[in-house]
Formats: structure tokens, sequence, C-alpha cells
């Protein structure tokens, strides 16, 4: 990449950037735009280091609520940010041929349980689901047998409505928002009596609420094609 | 030709602009608009907004070309994942502007394929679109830190010279 000005070379590494501008360089020279976007597939990270941090979050946002839900709001309000750049990130690393944006639901549900999922969990998730009550057109589901974020959290009896995957709702709710897809998203953990539901006692269902425009514009955008 | 760059928020706010001439044909890479139409850039480029918000919906593609024009300003855009959208405007070189002494050498070296001559012309629009690719690039690594929040205004310097650095090499 053709580039113009290079960061001035930090011999003291005590000074603080150049020019009075305030910017401030690491001691490499080396800022967030230097460094290449695209990773190479193996690079994954430690399974039990990320558990430990994920378990030290919920602890933090713990301290601080009065009950359930205002610990899973606070858990989706973490997650909220993080899908916002992944959207930009993800698509950016997409194949020039396939580099479009999301102009519907499916083509979005589509790019949350591929894209986002392998990239996060490294694996899709396991279902897509439309809600078939009448009443709620703008209701959809993604469901995962076994998210990854609960793999290593004990709900105690007392709180057993407590879903930590907020935190994943969070996320998707930022992919959505991103898209101007508004959704309220929520994380619900599925107790059923079917042969699949007891074997995966982990499933969680994320039920994503559309905003009414959103499925106002769905549908001219359906007669529109 | 002279260019003037914004980039536009979610909210319709702008979060970075740039103003710069051609560096093709010889040109010095200066912008040549007069002093009133400074002004009035902003308000033609943000004007154009409607026209893209009704545009983004028919076309997953993130460049969209040329989308708005107005007398001799032309409007290209470009909308990221997030919604956030990149707006060029470029004002190619009139016939007037360019037998003043300023742009002297860029009049007689002008062909009908040069990017500056045909606004809507492939070769323009390919240019553009390597542009807008490279400065999102530079926009998705702005936005990957951790303490950049969405619609915050872009103020890295070195974010300024590589947006700099590609209007020098496409446009």
């Amino acid at each position: 990449m053709a580039q113009s000005t290079k960061p001035p070379a930090n011999k003291d590494q005590t000074s603080f950037g150049s020019g009075g501008s305030g910017l401030r360089y690491p001691s490499n020279g080396k800022t967030i735009y230097h460094r290449p976007l695209n990773r190479t597939k193996t690079s994954e990270l430690s399974q039990a280091s990320f558990a430990y941090l994920f378990a030290e979050m919920v602890t933090y946002a713990q301290k601080r609520v009065t009950g359930i839900q205002d610990l899973e709001k606070r858990l989706n309000v973490q997650g909220h940010p993080i899908g916002l750049k992944l959207l930009d990130l993800l698509l950016f690393r997409e194949p020039p041929r396939t580099q479009t944006r999301p102009l519907t639901i499916i083509a979005l549900l589509h790019f949350i349980k591929v894209n986002i999922w392998q990239h996060l969990f490294g694996r899709q998730a396991d279902r897509l689901e439309k809600s078939s009550n009448p009443d709620t057109p703008d209701e959809y589901m993604i469901i995962d047998n076994e998210p990854l974020v609960n793999a290593y959290i004990s709900v105690p009896r007392e709180m057993s409505s407590l879903n930590c995957a907020a935190y994943v709702a969070g996320i998707i709710e930022g992919v959505c928002d991103g898209a101007a897809f508004p959704a309220r998203v929520t994380a619900h953990s599925v107790t059923g009596n079917t042969k699949e539901d007891e074997m995966w006692p982990a499933k969680t269902v994320f039920l994503l609420k559309f905003q009414p425009e959103v499925v106002e514009r769905e549908a001219l955008i359906g007669k529109g094609q | 030709m002279s260019y003037y760059f914004a980039i536009v928020g979610t909210q319709d706010n702008p979060l970075f602009e740039y103003e710069f001439g051609t560096s093709k044909q010889g040109g010095d890479g200066q912008p040549r608009f007069s002093e009133q139409s400074r002004h009035l850039n902003q308000l033609i480029l943000h004007s154009s907004l409607d026209v893209v918000e009704e545009v983004q919906w028919t076309s997953g593609q993130l460049y969209m070309k040329v989308v708005d024009k107005f007398f001799n300003n032309y409007i290209s855009c470009f909308v990221t994942a997030g919604n956030v959208k990149f707006l060029l405007l470029h004002q190619p070189t009139t016939a007037t502007a360019a037998s003043a002494s300023t742009a002297g050498i860029t009049s007689t070296t002008r062909s009908s394929t040069s990017i500056g001559a045909n606004p809507t012309s492939p070769q323009t629009e390919e240019a553009i679109k390597s542009f807008m690719t490279e400065v999102y690039e530079n926009y998705v690594k702005a936005i990957m830190s951790p303490f950049y929040r969405t619609n915050m205004e872009i103020k890295s310097p070195v974010f300024r010279a590589r947006v700099a650095a590609a209007g020098r090499k496409y446009l």
C-alpha cells in the first residue's frame, strides 16, 4: 500500500509523539493503521482464558445490578459495540464478489448464522427459525444447541431464568442495529421434555424482535423485486 | 478536477472531511474550489443523502457510483456495512477554470478518457471505487480501536494521511 507519512522514529521511548499533535505512537512505530485486517484461519484463542475473562465480566456486571433482568441488560450492553464492529470487519473480509450489505432480514440472519458465528465460535449456529405465531411476524430465532459462552457457567437454582448468553444476544443486537435493522434481542434457555431438548441441556434460543419499520420496509423491498 | 470527500455517520453527522485535487495528468493535488463554492460543497454533498438513502436499499453493493448531480458537481457514494456513508464530490475542471493560469497544464494534456474529463465514464468509476475501497480498509481499522464508538469524529492524522495517499494514488 502506498504510504505517505511514516511515524517518526521514536528513539526516546519516553517522549510523547511529535509535533505537539498529542498523538502518541507505540514504541515500535506501528499504529492500528499499520496492522493488517485479515487474519489467518488458524488464529484461535484459548477457550480457558476466554472462560475466565467472561466469568469475570459476569461477576463485574452482577455486582452492580438489582435483578436478573438488569444483569442480562448489562451483559447485552457489553456485547453491543462488538456487534457493530464485527459487522464492518467481517463484511470487509468477504471476497469482493459476495461483499454485499444485507438488504433483507433473511440475508442478515444468514450473515449472523454463518459469518458471525464462524468468526466467534468456529462453527455455524444450529438453526434459524421464524415465529410461527401469526401475531408476531417480526420475531425470528437463532438457535444454538451448545453456546460456547455458557460452557463453564453454572447458574444457581434461584436464578434459573438467567442466561449469560445475553452477552451474545447483545452482539447480535449490535449487528442488527448497525445494519439498519433495529431489533431487540434476548437469550432464552430451553427446557423441554422432548428427546432433542434432553440431548442439548444448554440449548439457547436467541429471540430477535425487529422494530415495526423493519418489517414494513421488508414488505416494500419484496414488492419491488 | 477537484474533490471534496466526507464521511457521514448514521445520524447524518459528519465524521471526517477532506478536500483535494487531482494528481493525474500533472495535477498538483490541490483543490481548485472557489472560496464561495467551498461552503456550497458541504451543502450539496449532504443534500445527496436523501438520494443515497433511497438507492442503498435497491442494491447490496457497497459502491454505488454517481448517485447525484448538481450542475457541474457529481456525487459518488459508498455505503459501509454499518450504514456510514462515504461521499465524494467531484467537480470536473470547466472550460473557464481551465483557461485560468493555475490549471493551464491540466487542460492541455486532458484527453476524453482521462479520469478528470468525464465523471461518469467507467475509468472514473473504477478509479473512485479503488479510492473508496482503500479508505474503507482504513476506516475499518479506525473503528477497530476499542476506544472508538459509532459516530465519533475520526481525528487521527494517520487516517488523514492515508486518505490523502489514496487520493494521490487513484484520483
